[in-house]
């Protein structure tokens, strides 16, 4: 039973912390703002969640326990709040889109355009809209 | 185990901050810093677990949440310039529709 706890651990902190060196590998592979995003996600939520798993199993039940799922708690509220709030603030900054639209997205105000099946954008969100 | 974790975390940071470096905009930076605070986390859980003083979550504990407000503190301020808007700016729409009036 110690056994399989322990490798059970193991396999949670060695995958924790692969998933942290993929998502800073996007964070500097990937081409732009909102598409880096992404990688900084999946380090803030999977790998930490991932790495935090391990050192509770590997801590056992007792106070430390306690204050492993506050720390994941709080990470688990705060870090997508922030992330939120970043790109929130970067796109009513104006930060543009860096990779080129496909071809298949169609503005939604063009009436012309007419009921076309393809990928449409949410109502609202225009890339070429500069904000005041 | 934790040193290979600690490896991994450590090769993260160093990305993040080649990011925060080479960053574009202010918000690539902003982004990356971010991702260091919650790697700093990581990193103090796993090393006291390594050296076998795993009260040091307390400063983990304390770091995510000074982690949080700083970078809404500096979000507000890259995106507004200033980190009291909200009271100049009801104060000023107050004065403008008294003058509008």
């Amino acid at each position: 039973m110690s056994l399989v706890l322990e490798l059970l651990a193991w396999t949670l902190i060695v995958l924790g912390s692969l998933f942290c060196i993929v998502g800073g590998l996007g964070i500097v592979r990937f081409p732009d703002f909102y598409t880096r995003v992404h990688g900084a996600g999946v380090t803030d939520s999977l790998g930490a969640t991932l790495v935090l798993s391990g050192c509770i199993l590997e801590a056992g039940f007792g106070q430390i326990t306690f204050k492993l799922l506050l720390v994941l708690f709080a990470l688990l509220i705060t870090s997508p709040t922030a992330t939120h709030a970043l790109v929130k603030a970067a796109y009513a900054g104006g930060l543009k889109l860096d990779i080129p639209r496909p071809e298949t997205v169609r503005d939604p105000d063009d009436a012309s355009a007419g009921p076309e099946v393809g990928v449409s954008l949410r109502p609202g969100l225009r890339f070429e809209d500069d904000h005041d | 185990m934790f040193v290979v974790a600690m490896v991994g975390i450590v090769i993260t940071m160093l990305l993040a901050l080649s990011r925060a470096v080479l960053g574009p905009s202010v918000f690539d930076r902003l982004v990356a810093v971010n991702m260091f605070g919650t790697k700093t986390v990581l990193l103090i859980v796993v090393s006291g677990f390594l050296v076998g003083r795993p009260e040091w979550i307390d400063l983990a504990l304390l770091y995510t949440l000074v982690n949080f407000v700083g970078t809404i503190a500096v979000c507000r301020f890259v995106r507004f310039g200033n980190l009291a808007l909200d009271t100049i700016r009801r104060g000023e729409s107050a004065g403008g529709s008294e003058g509008g009036a």
